[in-house]
């Protein structure tokens, strides 16, 4: 039984941001960071749709080792429209434009972000990249990779890699300006008395995010411009034939496309935090260790580039720096698993389902991470780099990870949102069919990597067709537990019971306002609490007898 | 007025916005550093190549512009100073002539480019140089126009800033009270100014090293 | 002609990984088995805390859960931290010491290897033996012997996986890249393109015969008569006019290119390069970029001039001078 508090609706003194006009243009011209937060959400929400449905085109393809349903090139472009559109237009802004828009205002007490119309502008920015995308998909798509390798990309590929790129670069400032705004919102708004270790780990998180953002966008918008002027003209620095370097490309792609990974798991750790504090009753085991692992992960993200060109041709020596700095940056990813399993501790748990989303990304992560390990060896990379090992790495970690807790918190902070309840039988039986299917999915893989099969092949040998039957199966299963949340979170915007302000008893300012908040947020200026995540697990059980 | 007062007027006007500019030109130094990245590992693969190429280029045309902006740097910094200190007057024509100088540093720059493209120098199609080490040469080229056409942009984007600086300073809006615009335009100029400091002596003056 | 059976992988329910076909794939699967344990150790420890825990301190769940106070827990947690950072810190060190050490012992090839040229294009390997034996998406080598792929690509970036020997090596255009192995376990391995190269990415594979040395003897007596690369080089050699500046009998002053394959050379700019199969490539090539020490840039640049089969005829000729002396007549030394 879930022991949120559902309270009947009562006379509110004044209206929400949501009944703050009700026209499309209201919200289209809308300043207001949570409304911009929606705008995001369903943008991303369209966009995750979209790469999953190339993705099941893709499963579905390869249940069978002899092409099946399409032609190698239809693969091609399908695989690299799911990597382009998960990437940059789905993993990227997700939990930082939805939840982090949404939410870092009222985290730090202030009413609104430090720049409000700059925040607009990212949004229309993100979508006018979205529509060059999409352009780019009916005008016959890409069949490079979401990593655009050179020569291939420049002089090889016949497909419309120059939109495709214009529009990857056009949404490359929607995320600089959103980075940009929370570094300034968090700097110069937060509530007097708000220092830097009273703020949730959200915020830490988003923070440094940001940085991420702000530094590393920028390379990968220049890189695809030096990409497409080769292309377009037929010569570049990266030209083989001029003397130029095709791995230069490589190297400033990788620059920003690794600290582009931290960018999508940082902020799913700061969900974790803050749910499994709250549904454990209890504070987060060792605040600051946290706090500096996130800063530690940020700082050393942006070192370790190199480990995605071991095989590449690149000297043994760089190879042996980036190794030991990929095996650093594990460390601190460790720490947060550790500390996120001791939070439990005597703490007072129950398993709702933003608890189930949050315990299912502490163990897939987990995995995810253990399996970098791998791959940060050199011995261990020369053999698995570029096979379905390395696939199954990463999603473990983006999919397991990050949208697991990407759910964790749209359950979460769902009440505070919309004001209403989702229903909790249908959320827990979601989570529980997300994390079987994704399991099934992905698991396979690792083994089919240990086995030899390369990633990006459309046609196979046939002895690796039984893992790949059980992956696809596993993906129709996780496609199921992708649809129950759009339905039944849709559904309780309606008929959900209404709640109050803190259906979950938890910590953090958000939870003192309204739900949903008034436009300007608090109604009278939140209290700031002695300590963050001031959670007292045996009052808690107290309370509850 | 004593530098102290100075100094209290800008604490004062410290902003949400001065955070979100330096956070900003932060990441311009990573747009530019790629750039300058790419033509590093370049150069170092094809020196001679590009000590060759490099003498090709208008070093008459392209210290005129350093002298241009540079002293646009020190004009717009001077149009700050002054508003802070009340000089609107000062500060108008200060601002003016660092527009002029900026949009002279575009003239000279497209007189230029007309140059490049009549003698064959644009990389793509006929390109003038041949020989062994052609290859190297293009790829100069290439680096050359993508860099200035960059800070070509950049620069533009703070032409038109400067002359919204301009209107608003004409016409009362930015005065000692309110320096906070101005301040954060000349703050971007200067980073303007600041990249052609490193582009000059990598596009025009490597043979002369 | 009978081929040897292929050697059996290792073989689970489910799970068949590829045999381990050379002494460094055995040993890159010793410490993939170390790691899988650890880590193996390491979800189940997870797991089985994360999993009691939650049971244990489920609401309603009548147990002690009175949390030491401050300053004590506070100095606990501290080392409970410090150990947990410590510990996979120290774990973290061997994986990296060993893995590292590993590919550093094996990065250069041995002195006796067997070299072969490998030309990838898409969506084909041709694979060109010393002695001029050509094969397309196969590769014939001997068992017990040290084997030398100098690769290139003739389009975008490949890259050469062959999962028995745990190795694969990205293969680029303009340049040349070398993977080495020395299997030891006779069998057909499969070859995969493993680096993304297009619309046949997929169906660039080939096969590894390893072959023991009787049947590899055979083979090769059955093979083509193709004259030898290095006697195809000796052609090229004469006719593009190289011999005219680097022959004995020559007058120009031109460094020999006798008995100095493999070794250091001094450059005019006081550097020192190896002369290497890319060295070579590189001087046919663009001769000004890395002028010999003592000689000026008289040689003109070839590129434009020559194919990639004649680079890498013309290097397999001047790798057969290793052993020869610049006065000898040259060309006597190849059948």
């Amino acid at each position: 039984m879930s022991t949120a508090i559902v309270e009947p609706a009562l006379p509110e003194p004044e209206g929400n941001y949501l009944e703050n006009g009700y026209s499309l243009r209201s919200w289209l011209t809308t300043t207001d960071h949570k409304r911009i937060a929606i705008l995001y959400a369903v943008t991303i929400t369209a966009f995750f749709f979209m790469g999953g449905t190339a993705a099941t085109l893709m499963r579905l393809e390869l249940i069978s080792p002899t092409p099946l349903i399409m032609g190698a090139e239809t693969y091609n472009k399908l695989f690299t429209a799911h990597g382009v559109i998960m990437v940059w237009f789905f993993l990227i802004p997700s939990i930082p434009a939805t939840l982090g828009n949404f939410l870092i205002p009222m985290m730090v007490g202030a009413k609104d972000v430090a720049l409000p119309r700059v925040n607009l502008l990212s949004w229309y920015i993100f979508v006018l990249g979205g529509m060059f995308v999409i352009v780019t998909l009916i005008a016959g798509g890409i069949d490079t990779g979401w990593t655009f390798y050179v020569p291939l990309s420049t002089r090889y590929s016949g497909t419309q890699v120059v939109y495709g790129v214009v529009g990857i670069f056009i949404a490359g400032f929607s995320s600089i300006l959103t980075g940009l705004n929370f570094i300034v919102t968090v700097h110069r708004l937060r509530a007097p008395g708000l220092t830097w270790f009273k703020l949730p780990l959200f915020v830490w998180a988003i923070y440094a995010t940001s940085i991420i953002l702000v530094l590393a966008t920028p390379v990968l918008a220049m890189t695809l411009v030096l990409l497409a002027m080769q292309r377009v003209f037929g010569l570049g620095i990266f030209d083989a034939l001029l003397g130029g370097d095709p791995i230069l490309f490589q190297h400033m792609f990788w620059f920003y496309s690794h600290p582009a990974v931290y960018i999508m798991v940082l902020p799913a750790m700061g969900v974790a935090s803050e749910v499994i504090s709250c549904f454990a009753r209890k504070p987060v085991f060792g605040y600051r260790t946290m706090a500096y692992a996130i800063a530690a992960i940020a700082a050393f993200g942006f070192m370790v580039w190199g480990h995605h060109l071991f095989v590449a041709g690149q000297s043994l020596y760089a190879s042996l720096v980036f190794s030991f700095l990929s095996y650093v940056v594990a460390i601190p990813s460790a720490i947060k698993v550790f500390n996120w399993t001791a939070t439990l501790y005597k703490g007072s748990i129950t398993f709702e389902a933003p608890m189930l989303y949050a315990l299912g990304f502490v163990g897939l992560f987990l995995i995810g991470g253990l399996t970098g390990l791998y791959l940060a060896s050199l011995a261990l990379d020369a053999n698995l780099s570029d096979t379905y090992f390395v696939v199954a790495h990463f999603h473990y970690i983006m999919v397991g990870g990050s949208v697991m807790a990407y759910f964790a918190g749209i359950h979460f902070w769902w009440p505070k949102i919309t004001g209403r309840m989702y229903p909790e039988s249908w959320s827990r039986l979601a989570a529980i069919v997300i994390f079987i299917g994704f399991n099934l999915t992905f698991f396979p893989q690792f083994i089919l990597g240990l086995e030899g099969m390369p990633r990006r092949y459309f046609e196979y040998a046939p002895q690796f067709q039984f893992l790949n039957i059980l992956s696809s199966a596993g993906a129709s299963i996780l496609a199921a537990g992708y649809a129950l949340p759009v339905l039944y979170l849709t559904w309780s915007i309606r008929h959900g019971p209404h709640v109050g302000r803190n259906p979950w008893g938890a910590k953090g300012l958000e939870w003192q306002t309204r739900s949903p908040p008034p436009v300007e947020n608090f109604d009278v200026p939140p209290r700031i609490p002695e300590r963050p995540y001031d959670y007292d697990p045996e009052a808690e059980e107290a309370k509850r007898k | 007025m004593s530098v102290n007062a100075d100094l209290a007027g800008r604490r004062a006007n410290d902003s949400e916005s001065e955070v979100g500019l330096w956070v900003f030109l932060a990441s311009e130094v990573m747009f530019f550093g790629l750039l300058f990245y790419g033509y590093t590992i370049t150069r170092m693969a094809h020196p001679q190549a590009f000590a060759i190429a490099s003498a090709h280029t208008d070093v008459l045309l392209g210290s005129l512009n350093a002298l241009v902006i540079f002293t646009s740097s020190l004009t717009v910094a001077l149009a700050a100073r002054s508003l802070r200190l009340g000089a609107q007057r000062a500060s108008f024509w200060l601002l003016a002539v660092t527009l002029t100088l900026g949009v002279l540093f575009l003239a000279i720059k497209c007189y230029e480019y007309y140059g490049d493209i009549d003698k064959h120098l644009v990389p793509w199609g006929d390109f003038a140089l041949h020989g062994p080490l052609a290859g190297g040469e293009r790829m100069f080229f290439f680096m050359y126009f993508v860099m200035t056409g960059a800070h070509a942009i950049h620069l533009t984007v703070g032409l038109g800033l400067l002359a919204f600086m301009l209107a608003g300073v004409g016409r009362g809006a930015y005065t000692q009270k309110n320096t906070e615009a101005v301040e954060l335009t000349a703050l971007y100029w200067a980073v303007v100014d600041t990249v052609w400091i490193f582009l000059y002596p990598i596009l025009y003056l490597v043979h002369r090293s | 002609m009978a081929l040897p059976n292929s050697a059996a992988p290792v073989s689970y329910p489910l799970v068949s990984l590829p045999v381990a076909a050379t002494p460094y794939a055995e040993k890159v699967e010793g410490l993939f088995w170390a790691v899988t344990g650890v880590c193996t150790l390491v979800t189940l420890g997870i797991a089985v805390a994360m999993t009691y825990f939650c049971f244990r301190y489920r609401s309603g769940a009548e147990v002690d859960r009175t949390l030491p106070d401050l300053a004590a827990g506070k100095s606990r947690s501290r080392r409970i931290e410090a150990t947990w950072i410590a510990v996979p810190f120290a774990f973290f060190l061997i994986f990296f010491a060993w893995g590292a050490k590993l590919y550093y012992v094996y990065d250069d090839p041995p002195d006796n290897a067997l070299q072969i040229f490998v030309t990838a294009k898409q969506w084909m390997w041709k694979v060109e033996h010393a002695d001029g034996r050509r094969e397309i998406n196969e590769l014939h080598v001997p068992v017990d012997q040290p084997v030398k792929l100098v690769m290139t690509s003739q389009d975008v970036i490949h890259d050469f996986y062959v999962p028995a020997f745990r190795e694969k090596r990205d293969i680029l255009p303009g340049r040349y890249t070398v993977l080495w192995f020395e299997p030891t376990l006779a069998g057909v391995y499969p070859l995969r393109c493993d680096e993304f190269c297009g619309t046949g990415h997929s169906m660039m594979t080939g096969r590894v015969y390893v072959m023991s040395r009787e049947a590899y003897s055979r083979w090769l007596a059955s093979g083509s008569q193709a004259p030898s690369l290095a006697r195809l080089g000796f052609d090229r050699f004469r006719e593009l006019g190289c011999s005219g500046c680097h022959g004995p009998s020559s007058r120009i002053h031109a460094p020999s290119l006798a008995g100095v394959y493999g070794q250091m050379v001094p450059l005019s700019d006081g550097s020192f390069v190896r002369f290497d199969d890319g060295y070579i490539r590189d001087s046919i090539l663009q001769p000004a970029r890395q002028i010999a020490a003592g000689y000026s840039n008289d040689m003109p640049p070839f590129a434009g001039r020559v194919s990639e089969q004649d680079l890498l005829e013309l290097t397999a000729y001047v790798r057969s001078l290793a052993n020869t002396s610049p006065n000898v007549p040259q060309g006597n030394h190849l059948q």
